[in-house]
């Protein structure tokens, strides 16, 4: 190491002579910002590339952090991605389901966070599997095209979670053995309370 | 509605012999929610929780609130645990204000989290106990939790809803001679509380109601996705403070409780046994706690995060790990907000531990699943 560095030490000395100083000096600066990033974390970079090893260009890895790994994957390809990770890489529950509506995009993203109680190594992972549902104007909860398919038979604990989607959000999760209301009045008739365009009185 | 099919239950042709009955909204063996349960003589035939009779749209109130607003009000799910339920959204705003918390003010957060996570404990076990017909255990615990708001108070000001903990460190420094006092306290609360085996504990009245009533196997304890003393109970060694420690928790020695029976007796000892640890936790944080020094790293005004950004963070609450799950896209406010709670993630196990016991059971089926009928709607 120490040799390295020397080497390296000498070289850039042996440039800076002959080239104006200033050209080299930002360049090792702009450098070390850009490697420090790249440098993942090895374990979390092992369980992404094993997803991207199998499903290839159908799954997006929007980031790798330590002990989160986020996959983002159409709606097409959602069942087969959560399977592989339930089978294929020991998570074996759900913690949390998250609906967040982008009407801008025209599009609700249902995100899964995913755990592992039974593979002590995986304790600290969360897999984030997030995906999107297309979105509607006017919604009919349960009529329109916001539909997805529903994780429930992959992941038993998904079951309430997205029964509370459905209500809060109106995507309705095709398969789900139960789609009644959870959380909200049984007469409820507003659009659905998490979306951006159902608004708070006075806000 | 009972007609469908219910969630992971194959229901019965419903004849004659099957009786549905409404437990809630206002029963206060239910708390505030409704269970329908149907009954073949004495025994449960199906149970349909739910939950939502008191749904506040935190979730959405917070899209409306920036970083700072939102705290006192994300507290109110569980008042008695305000800290360790704000704990996670503070700690995921760190994340998105890239903020780094000083060394005393985490030690300052993981008493203050391990003294909520008692009270909060006591007050579940008082309701536990008057539900169990055990008066004894409701005045008790109920009494001896003061030990511990005072202490609260001390330390925050305010004796159950703290608004304590604001991204970058606690609210305000301990007061003088805290540390004496603190330990004065809980020295004697884990007495106090070692006296409520003889009680309740090794009570063969509580030990013949509660055994083998309501059994979750390990199985399906990780398939039901449920957590914390529910978890533990069912034999699955997992508490985030030591499997994803948060704070000062890595620098601490914690003994998870865990106990393979899972049945209704095991899910109301693992709380009382994380009392006791927690005491060890809060002498352990006293002794290591830096003496002096900031606790708190100021923020401007309205701060907001760079870009869009996800975060979340989960902690080990008094219920079990509580997660937040924060979008961020460059506004002083939160994009959306999500709180993943432990009561709504244990609410999807009650139908299967009910199925086949006696009605006189469920209450000591339902109150050992450590719910909290508020938090679990948000």
């Amino acid at each position: 190491m120490s040799t390295n560095s020397d080497k390296s030490a000498t070289d850039v000395k042996s440039e800076e002579k002959p080239v104006p100083a200033a050209k080299p000096a930002p360049k090792p600066v702009a450098k070390k910002p850009e490697e420090i990033p790249v440098e993942l974390p090895a374990f979390e970079k092992g369980i992404s590339d094993k997803i991207v090893e199998k499903f290839g260009d159908k799954v997006e890895v929007a980031f790798v952090k330590e002990d989160r790994v986020r996959i983002n994957v159409s709606r097409e390809n959602v069942l087969d991605v959560a399977e592989f990770i339930r089978d294929g890489l020991n998570f074996d529950h759900v913690e949390s389901v998250t609906g967040v509506d982008f009407p801008q995009d025209k599009e609700i993203e249902v995100v899964y966070h995913i755990g592992s109680y039974s593979d002590s190594t995986l304790a600290r992972q969360i897999i984030v599997l997030a995906t999107r549902a297309q979105r509607e104007e006017n919604p009919i909860p349960g009529n329109d095209s916001t539909k997805l398919p529903t994780l429930r038979n992959i992941f038993y604990s998904v079951e309430f979670h997205e029964r509370e989607i459905f209500e809060m959000l109106g995507v309705y999760f095709d398969g789900h053995p139960d789609n009644r209301r959870l959380l909200l009045p049984e007469d409820w008739a507003d659009l659905p309370p998490l979306r951006k365009d159902f608004v708070l009185k006075g806000r | 509605m009972m007609n469908e099919i219910m969630p992971g239950l194959a229901l019965q042709k419903v004849d004659e012999r099957i009786m549905t009955l409404n437990v809630g909204p206002q029963h206060p063996g239910s708390g505030h929610m409704r269970l329908v349960v149907q009954i073949d003589g004495d025994y449960i035939v199906a149970c349909d929780p739910d939950p939502g009779y008191v749904h506040r749209g935190e979730e959405k109130m917070a899209e409306y609130r920036n970083y700072i607003l939102n705290i006192p009000h994300l507290e109110r799910p569980v008042i008695h645990d305000s800290c360790n339920v704000l704990y996670p959204y503070v700690l995921g705003v760190e994340e998105i204000l890239g903020i780094e918390v000083p060394e005393r003010a985490k030690y300052v957060r993981v008493i203050a989290s391990e003294l909520n996570r008692c009270i909060y404990i006591m007050y579940w076990l008082a309701i536990y106990g008057i539900f169990l017909g055990h008066s004894t255990m409701f005045m008790w615990p109920a009494g001896d939790r003061e030990l511990l708001i005072d202490l609260m108070e001390k330390m925050t000001g305010a004796r159950v809803t703290h608004a304590h903990f604001v991204p970058g460190g606690v609210r305000n420094d301990l007061p003088p001679n805290f540390e004496d006092v603190c330990l004065r306290h809980v020295n004697y609360f884990e007495k106090r509380i070692k006296e409520y085996s003889a009680v309740f504990y090794d009570n063969p009245i509580l030990i013949a109601r509660t055994r083998d009533t309501g059994v979750l196997s390990r199985q399906d304890a990780i398939r039901l996705g449920t957590t914390g003393s529910v978890l533990r109970a069912s034999g699955v060694d997992y508490d985030l403070r030591k499997k994803e420690p948060y704070d000062a928790y890595d620098e601490l020695d914690i003994h998870t409780n865990v106990m393979k029976e899972g049945d209704s007796y095991a899910r109301s000892r693992i709380p009382w046994l994380d009392m006791m640890e927690s005491c060890n936790i809060i002498r352990q944080a006293l002794q290591k706690m830096p003496k002096s020094g900031s606790v708190r790293v100021k923020l401007k005004p309205n701060p907001k995060g760079k870009g869009d950004q996800t975060v979340y963070k989960r902690v080990e609450s008094g219920r079990g790990s509580l997660g937040c799950y924060v979008v961020s896209n460059g506004k002083p406010e939160p994009y959306r907000l999500k709180l993943s709670v432990p009561s709504f993630r244990n609410l999807i196990a009650l139908p299967y531990l009910l199925k086949g016991e006696k009605l006189g059971n469920m209450p000591s089926v339902y109150w050992s699943l450590n719910y909290w009928p508020v938090e679990a709607d948000r």
